[in-house]
């Protein structure tokens, strides 16, 4: 009998990984799926706890597209690993701070480790020659290929037939003639695939489901990197980095002040690692300080964006509470900020 | 055969950590053992019954308390 062929998918929760599976399994092959969770990823965090989302469906993309293909899918935690390759991308970053083709380059490495640990044939992803400004270039695919290791046995079903032909195309294990030849930016091919496939109510993240390639990300942790001693980071930096608005008042200082009820709750859950500053004469935010105030005119400046953030903004006085880390804490009454008076060079 | 009670504790994790921590611990498990998982991302409620529908475990129950979620679930690793 004909050995059936092992596939693993990298799997993002887009369209493209989405028709680069089908693709394969109707060539006959297992398909399984594999996701790496970098810590950067877009879902998630934000759904779950931002109430302005709440229309969206809190689902994980990547799950909702392997069970649309009835394949399985493992999560892999890759957060450690990833810093080494946001902090020192040897082909540098795309347009914010997406290190893009060292990304792939180390998801396909990783894939390759894993189908040799599962004894599984090759690997497929839902690249797109000249989709991608940085990694999903004609010159820049077989630098993915090469530097993971992946070689041949890297298969990218929607334009395959742009590309060298692969192991699995000469053992035969795959038709070339019945894998795809799209290219360049436009999404138009996808979408006709999509809808003879069947498809609906797919994630269209097109570089959306990552957090590095959104400006206002990229401007927050350009600002803790170039504040702190080191760019390395924790993952609740990086989460915390999509909390609140932030406000940096000194390159030792920033507040992060909740937007809503659910950030003030998930940040609730930091008071023990930061100071915080909350209102007690009316409802209101949360704040977290990330650093610490230096002079009395700091600290005053905070207190009252804090009130201006609250319930309390038009009143003339806010009470509000500084809480230490450690629990000690300490009450002030003070008039909250004018907006005229907000330096705009504190938003981040 | 005896199934065994396991815990994981995914609270302040946010998706898909949870998912993750499960997801490792049903690997080192045996079929018919019973894994409970609690969380405090709401987004678990999704995320949970869907690995476990993709990779053939089962929900056995979903419970909210205390803005906990606890999710009990069964391992099978049968085909
Ligand atoms: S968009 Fe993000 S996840 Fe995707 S390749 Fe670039 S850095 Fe990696």
């Amino acid at each position: 009998m004909k050995q059936k062929r092992k596939a693993v998918a990298l799997i993002s929760g887009g369209l493209d990984s989405m028709l680069a599976v089908k693709v394969i399994q109707e060539q006959g092959i297992l398909v399984e799926g594999i996701n790496f969770f970098t810590g950067f990823c877009v879902e998630g965090h934000t759904h779950a706890v931002r109430k302005k989302h709440k229309d969206k469906q809190k689902r994980n993309n990547a799950l909702w597209v392997a069970e649309q293909l009835g394949i399985k899918l493992h999560i892999v935690d890759v957060v450690d690993e990833y810093k080494d390759i946001l902090l020192n991308p040897v082909h540098g970053y795309g347009k914010n701070v997406n290190p893009c083709l060292d990304c792939k380059t180390f998801m396909v490495k990783k894939a390759v480790q894993w189908i040799k640990e599962h004894d599984f044939d090759f690997i497929i992803t839902g690249e797109v020659v000249g989709q991608r400004p940085m990694s999903q270039r004609r010159e820049t695919m077989p630098v993915v290929a090469k530097e993971s290791g992946g070689d041949d046995l890297l298969v990218r079903p929607l334009c395959a037939r742009q590309l060298p032909e692969t192991l699995p195309e000469r053992e035969g294990w795959l038709d070339r003639d019945r894998l795809y030849d799209f290219s360049g930016r436009t999404r138009k091919p996808q979408m006709a695939l999509a809808q003879q496939f069947g498809f609906k109510d797919y994630a269209q993240p097109a570089g959306g489901c990552c957090m590095l390639t959104d400006e206002n990300y990229a401007i927050k942790l350009q600002d803790m990197w170039h504040n702190r001693p080191s760019r390395n980071y924790e993952l609740d930096d990086i989460i915390m980095l999509k909390m609140g608005r932030h406000f940096r008042l000194a390159p030792y200082l920033k507040l992060i002040i909740g937007r809503e009820e659910g950030e003030n709750r998930f940040m609730q859950g930091y008071k023990n690692q930061f100071m915080s500053i909350f209102p007690t004469s009316h409802p209101g935010a949360l704040c977290l300080v990330d650093g610490e105030f230096k002079t009395d005119q700091e600290k005053q400046q905070a207190l009252a964006l804090v009130a201006r953030y609250s319930q309390g903004k038009n009143a003339a006085q806010v009470t509000l509470t500084i809480r230490q880390s450690d629990g000690t804490e300490q009450n002030f009454t003070i008039a909250p900020m004018a907006p005229e008076n907000i330096n705009r060079e504190w938003i981040i | 055969m005896s199934n065994e009670l396991h815990y994981v504790d995914a609270r302040r994790l946010l998706c898909p950590l949870p998912v993750i921590r499960a997801q490792d611990a049903v690997a080192q498990l045996k079929t018919g053992d019973k894994v409970v998982v609690t969380s405090t991302d709401p987004g678990v409620k999704a995320d949970i019954p869907a690995w476990c529908r993709i990779n053939g475990h089962e929900v056995i129950d979903i419970k909210e308390q205390d803005n906990e979620i606890i999710i009990t679930l069964c391992v099978n690793h049968k085909e």
